[in-house]
């Protein structure tokens, strides 16, 4: 008895005679199908769960029960419950946060001290010994180093908090419990939900979010997911939103308090940005992106206890440092870039002044300013670098003396009535503040997201769509803040 | 290579296996192969003439017996008599009981994307010689990815003579979605309860014959790692193959009433139009989830052919 098999799909047939009634039939199933209404694939894994359930329970008992078993039960019950799933959620995220924030301060200042206090100094004395022309010695040690240097002090000490503490908690097994949770949430978006799990990535880099909607089957759902992703918070804009929560909104409370808003604020932009994704997922997936949403089932993993120390280790090597180096190979030119602004100038005006003058109408339109703009020209290789061109452009515009080593230099301080000092004197109030806020997290995401958004979706026109997109509608929401701030501020 | 082809050709079936000589033997078709010798003594290899007829009739059902009539062809898949198709989760040991049969070392990783091709080798057992497909692991087959896509059009247009799906005895809930949605398009289907001692370990009391008997397939307990249950689920496979055994698969129930209903009216028009199709059921399912692929089919007359293969 030997049964053909013809491999392949196509076999031949021909399609001008096909079987009669088939027209009838998928006419018939059409009409059938709007008769039962969308949710057919639903009910359909429902019956299918239901009675394997039925089938699974007559046959497995389990006599001696390990209080494992148990245990992993309520935590699922607790973390995605109805209730208790989503407060637990932000709990734990914004105790990441605040572990975050506070953790980093300190190490971050021993940095700063280290490589700028004492780096910067010490290579101008090693340059004037070279005899090394002005220019030169600018462009390396005033431009490059100090944008590197500020880079690795900001960034790597939360980096080395953070990445851990997520690995350690995606290693327990919570991540797919957050998926879960969101999924119901993503649905109704009509988008993936497994894109719930490439936005946790996101809140790493969003590059590495990019890549990571792999997981998601369906290309619509996939393209969905790539364009939203800007909407995670990566860890290139969080020294921004650290930086100004604490500045001006933790600066509105008291100092016991300052630590505590400042990570509120800072979960309530993640969140914001959540919330966006949701609702350009759903405009998308009522437009441009039109289809059906296709059901996965995803898989709670036994919770196992974390490997910590392995964690560390891989986290610090896979994640951080490479991230890190990342960031630092954006910051070398870009200090260049802005070191060369600066100090070029053109009828006694540098380039830099010409620029801002020319976009201050635009971002005080914005409710920000000219500085912020030329500064997220300059920081499209990389959102880290967007605060050290802020703190550099704003002395070079404003002429505070004082401060900083002198034109085209970014410099650090952590001492934060200096800053006020110099915000103050750039014009900045707190609608600058929040609209910065607002704007590190709704603009066009940076070059290597948008390179890796080609090389995933391998089409120009959904790069452009994913890169102009998030731009637009970081003009809108700034645009509409600052006019209604306007407006109640000129009502009171 | 020589004494590979000479084995094909001219020797009788060895008998049991406990002389030098043999064990000779299944240490070439070891190395031929390219696994490692194999201490279990169910599954010492024997050679057998491909067609070669069975003189002990009464014997023929005893797995015991046919147990030491395994040959692992690797991928040689030359005159197959029958086509066995693996499906299964990811992570439940298809691919050990596909190395375990074939004697290849078939690698899948465990990354959505990777295991989108189907491995194929070859083995001898009783009688018959099998053909053996390797799909990829997935969770489902309403087919939402291409992996999905790869198993279920292997199930669906490949009709293999039977359909092996390997289940994780310590998730039997999850691992059944799957088996069900097989058993909707399949009759021929043999389930492989596989890691029953990892069952055993979680202090797991699983019942297969409660199982087999709800779900209308015969249900085979294994060890896949530690061979065991091997040779029962070979003969369960070889039964169903032959037509010893004829299933009566489960067919899922808790659908809501509206959706029972348009199913049976799609049901009988298919059935009235495709008078063999062997899963109208199926099928009248995906028309109604408005599968591309299966409109493609019915449109394209695919599926009446099949009637005719």
């Amino acid at each position: 008895m030997t049964v053909g098999f013809a491999p392949g799909l196509s076999r031949g047939h021909d399609q001008n005679d096909p079987p009669p009634g088939v027209d009838a039939i998928l006419a018939e199933a059409q009409r059938l199908r709007w008769e039962i209404g969308g949710d057919f694939h639903q009910a359909l894994m429902e019956a299918i769960y239901t009675d394997a359930s039925n089938i699974a329970d007559r046959a497995v008992t389990r006599p001696g029960e390990r209080p494992r078993f148990d245990l992993d039960r309520s935590i699922d019950r607790l973390v995605t419950s109805r209730v208790w799933g989503f407060p637990l959620m932000l709990a734990m995220l914004t105790a990441v946060f605040w572990i975050t924030i506070t953790g980093a301060n300190i190490p971050s200042q021993l940095l700063a001290d280290l490589l700028i206090g004492k780096g910067v100094p010490l290579l101008h004395s090693i340059a004037a010994a070279l005899n090394l022309p002005w220019w030169l010695s600018g462009l390396l040690i005033d431009g490059m180093y100090l944008a590197t240097a500020w880079v690795v002090s900001v960034m790597l000490p939360p980096m080395a908090i953070f990445f851990p503490l997520f690995t350690l908690l995606e290693d327990f097994g919570y991540l797919p419990r957050v998926a879960f949770n969101l999924d119901n949430l993503y649905k109704k978006a009509g988008a993936h939900g497994k894109q719930s799990l490439s936005m946790m990535m996101g809140f790493g880099c969003n590059a590495a979010g990019v890549v990571a909607t792999r997981i998601i089957d369906s290309p619509r759902e996939r393209l969905i997911a790539i364009i939203t992703n800007n909407f995670a918070l990566c860890n290139g804009r969080w020294p921004t939103q650290i930086l100004i929560a604490s500045l001006f909104i933790g600066g509105l409370a008291s100092a016991q308090w300052a630590g505590l808003i400042s990570a509120l604020s800072v979960v309530g932009i993640a969140l914001l940005g959540v919330l966006l994704s949701f609702l350009l997922s759903f405009s998308l997936s009522r437009t441009v992106l039109k289809g059906q949403v296709s059901t996965f089932s995803l898989e709670l993993p036994p919770y196992r206890p974390p490997r910590v120390l392995q964690t560390i280790y891989t986290s610090i090597i896979d994640r951080t440092l490479i991230v890190l180096w990342r960031a630092v190979t954006f910051a070398l030119p870009a200090g260049a870039v802005i070191w060369l602004i600066s100090n070029i100038h053109v009828g006694g005006v540098s380039l830099a002044e010409y620029l801002v003058n020319f976009l201050n109408p635009l971002g005080l339109l914005l409710g920000l300013n000219g500085v912020i703009l030329v500064a997220y020209i300059v920081a499209i290789p990389a959102n880290e670098i967007v605060i050290p061109t802020i703190l550099m452009l704003t002395v070079l515009t404003t002429g505070v003396t004082g401060l900083g080593a002198g034109a085209g230099v970014m410099f650090e301080t952590d001492n934060s009535a200096d800053l006020m000092t110099l915000f103050t004197a750039g014009g900045w109030t707190l609608l600058t503040a929040v609209n910065l806020m607002l704007f590190s997290l709704i603009h066009n995401p940076c070059s290597t997201t948008i390179y890796t958004i080609f090389k995933e979706t391998g089409s120009r026109k959904w790069t452009a769509v994913a890169a102009l997109t998030p731009l637009a509608m970081g003009f809108i929401v700034t645009f509409f803040v600052a006019q209604i701030w306007r407006l109640v501020a000129g009502a009171l | 290579m020589n004494e590979h082809s000479d084995r094909n050709n001219g020797h009788q079936a060895a008998p049991a296996a406990s002389d030098g000589k043999e064990l000779n033997f299944s240490e070439e078709v070891q190395l031929l192969s390219g696994e490692m010798p194999d201490d279990d003594p169910n599954f010492t290899l024997t050679v057998q003439p491909a067609p070669a007829g069975h003189s002990a009739a009464g014997c023929a059902t005893c797995p015991s017996h046919n147990a030491a009539h395994l040959q692992r062809l690797g991928i040689d898949m030359a005159n197959w008599n029958y086509v066995v198709a693996l499906a299964g989760n990811p992570n439940v040991g298809k691919s050990t009981v596909f190395n375990a049969l074939t004697g290849l070392r078939q690698h899948t990783g465990n990354w959505p994307g990777k295991t989108v091709g189907r491995a194929e080798g070859g083995f001898e057992f009783g009688a018959s010689r099998y053909k053996l497909v390797d799909l990829p692991g997935t969770y489902s087959l309403l087919a939402t990815s291409l992996d999905e896509e790869v198993a279920r059009d292997f199930i669906l247009f490949g009709r293999p003579d039977v359909t092996i799906v390997v289940a994780d005895a310590t998730r039997l809930e999850r691992n059944l979605n799957l088996v069900l949605q097989v058993l909707e398009i399949t009759d021929r289907v043999v389930v492989c309860l596989n890691l029953m001692d990892e069952a055993r370990r979680h202090g797991l009391v699983v019942d297969e014959r409660r199982l087999a008997r709800d779900l209308g397939v015969p249900v085979v307990p294994t060890e896949a790692r530690q061979r065991k249950g091997l040779a029962e689920l070979l003969q369960a496979v070889d039964d169903v193959a032959t037509g010893r055994v004829v299933t009566k698969p489960h067919r899922i129930k808790s659908e809501p009433p509206a959706l029972k209903q348009a199913v049976g009216q799609l049901t009988a028009q298919l059935e009235r139009a495709f008078p063999t199709l062997p899963n109208a059921r199926w099928v009248a399912l995906r028309l109604l989830d408005g599968d591309p692929r299966i409109v493609e089919a019915v449109q394209r007359g695919e599926l009446g052919e099949l009637d005719a293969a």
